[in-house]
């Protein structure tokens, strides 16, 4: 084989260069799509729960996106509970579901909360509908039960739940 | 089908020109001498009128930009502007949102017309794929265009179609952030989705080009699907022939074109997208613009959400393989008895599909759904390739000129080659 050549290298060189080069730009493009810092800072929202009634709803923004805070009442606290997970479309029980409803170590299971987006193609499910008297998705029919998890599809998933704390008795920080 | 341009410039300056850059040669070759079969039906008058309408997109696309705010806390408002404020906005803007049904109502005809006469078949596959790329362009623009009025439609238009690829496994999440380029339909994708609806028409200009070369360099199928024996007897020039008919075929359709515009402006629209985009609140029913209804209904019809997803987008997939899936030697349904039922019958089930696409997803609607969604895929993967195999064709006439005369020319011009065809 012969020696290499000057040409040789700069074959090489203008190559390598070429792929560093490509892949260099290439990042940048992609990732400029991606959320920027201002709506990553958006991390948190305060809500003050005092105005939510047994067995109502409120939706507040967070990330731009409905969450669900829900006062349940003790009957579909209890029926929630009872409910045998492994039967579920996403098993999941409901002490699962609302483990950080908690205020000095002490369970609070009335407050449910979960962020308002249906997990099939992302419509804002309607309250106290449905089958289950949780949710009802006017998009495609999927059904929630009053701990957001889907009893009947298309959703694939139970509602995502956010993490989430009470700071104080009446105070819920979302994120 | 054309050899070197014979054509030479009658002034000085034209030759002149003409040996430094020989356009005029290209455009003498491609529209005037350019031979098409003599035995074309308005069915071919469409991609002309295809023509026109991306061209009536752009024109109307790019004066509106020159009053659009592309700003999630003012797009809404500002395209109230150009229909109240802005001198003919309300013309432009109809024109527009009213040209994209067109746009569609043309590309289906011209789409079912390439699958009645086989014009998808050999040497034409490329010529085929490069339009299924067209329509996907289309389908892409489109659905950008309609988010820009920031409504409710718009935006959860947007929030659903975007969720379609959270159904991918794993790096689905992720390529929905990044696609909204934040945590929900926003500010980011509005920027994003105008710049790209500005972007795609010029890209599918790019693939028309493409598209257009490919139908010169193996010349237009024909009602009878046989090729051009003899460009003396089976052709006549582009022009004035073909030049002059696509240009009646324009003007008729530019009538419905502007019965739409004048008289129903808003009948193709939904009345949901004159309430500006609320993140928290769905609308009731959401439905896409009508010329994405069938889709919408296979989509809906699988009780899977990847499923229904991968059926969706292979329901317009499965059109680039056509060329492979249809086993029959015989390019027009003309000469195939059995295939023209089997067509009939899936124009009837895309148009059910179309209707079911705009109902609720409950019951009876469910179950029509499914049957005609089944029927769809079926008549590409199981009866193309089966019908090939079995169906006995309708003897074909032997060149385009015997088609022609055998339907009318026979009496005139007695005594020429007769095929023994039957009217089909």
């Amino acid at each position: 084989m012969a020696e290499p050549t000057r040409r040789d290298f700069l074959y090489i060189a203008t190559g390598a260069a070429a792929v560093v080069g490509v892949g260099s730009v290439a990042w940048p493009l992609v990732s400029q799509m991606n959320p920027d810092a201002s709506t990553l800072a958006l991390a948190s929202t305060e809500v003050d729960v005092s105005s939510i009634a047994e067995d109502s709803i409120l939706t507040v923004k967070w990330r731009g996106k409905p969450v669900f805070v829900r006062h349940r009442t003790a009957k579909e606290i209890q029926e929630a509970q009872s409910v045998a997970t492994a039967s579920l479309i996403d098993p999941q029980s409901d002490q699962d579901r609302v483990k950080q409803s908690t205020l000095a170590g002490k369970a609070r299971p009335e407050w449910l909360v979960v962020i308002g987006v249906c997990t099939h193609l992302g419509c804002v499910p309607l309250g106290h509908q449905g089958d289950y008297d949780g949710w009802f998705c006017p998009c495609h029919g999927s059904q929630y039960d009053p701990s957001g998890r889907v009893r009947r599809g298309p959703a694939p998933k139970n509602l995502e739940v956010p993490t989430y704390a009470f700071t104080a008795d009446t105070k819920l920080t979302i994120g | 089908m054309s050899g070197p341009s014979t054509y030479v410039p009658k002034s000085a300056l034209g030759r002149w020109f003409e040996s430094r850059l020989p356009i005029g040669g290209l455009i003498h070759s491609s529209f005037v001498v350019y031979p098409t079969p003599k035995n074309l039906n308005y069915f071919w008058a469409f991609g002309g009128i295809l023509s026109l309408m991306l061209v009536a997109q752009i024109i109307t696309g790019v004066v509106l930009a020159m009053h659009y705010t592309p700003e999630a806390t003012m797009a809404f408002s500002s395209v109230e502007n150009i229909m109240r404020n802005v001198n003919y906005g309300w013309l432009l803007r109809y024109l527009h949102a009213n040209g994209a049904s067109m746009f569609f109502f043309a590309v289906y005809v011209h789409i079912f017309r390439g699958m009645f006469y086989g014009s998808y078949k050999a040497p034409r596959e490329v010529l085929w794929i490069l339009g299924v790329i067209i329509f996907l362009l289309m389908m892409a623009t489109a659905f950008m265009g309609y988010v820009l009025p920031w409504g409710q439609m718009s935006f959860w238009g947007a929030t659903v179609i975007t969720n379609l690829f959270s159904a991918l496994p794993g790096i689905g999440e992720p390529i929905v952030t990044w696609l909204w380029g934040g945590y929900s339909v926003d500010n980011p994708t509005l920027n994003r989705f105008f710049a790209l609806h500005y972007l795609l028409p010029f890209m599918i200009v790019g693939v028309v080009i493409l598209h257009v070369w490919a139908l010169h360099v193996t010349g237009q199928n024909n009602p009878a699907g046989v090729e051009v024996k003899s460009v003396e007897r089976d052709t006549v020039p582009f022009t004035p022939y073909a030049t002059i008919k696509d240009a009646f075929a324009m003007v008729v359709f530019l009538i419905l074109y502007s019965w739409f515009v004048f008289y129903v402006p808003n009948y193709l629209g939904d009345a949901d997208n004159y309430i500006v985009a609320n993140p928290l609140v769905t609308p009731a029913h959401i439905v896409p613009e009508w010329y994405f209804l069938p889709f919408y209904a296979i989509l809906r019809s699988i009780p899977s959400k990847l499923g229904g997803v991968i059926a969706m987008f292979g329901s317009i997939a499965i059109l680039a393989f056509l060329p492979w899936l249809d086993t029959s030697k015989i390019r027009s349904g003309r000469f195939r008895p059995l295939f023209q039922i089997f067509f009939f019958g899936f124009v009837i089930a895309a148009m059910g599909l179309g209707y079911l696409g705009s109902k609720p997803p409950e019951g009876a609607y469910v179950i029509a759904g499914r049957l005609l969604s089944v029927y769809y895929f079926a008549y590409f993967l199981v009866i193309l390739p089966l019908l090939g195999l079995f169906e006995t064709p309708r003897t074909l006439p032997a060149t385009i000129a015997d088609d022609v005369l055998a339907k009318g020319g026979s009496a005139i011009l007695a005594g020429a080659a007769q095929a023994p065809s039957t009217k089909g």
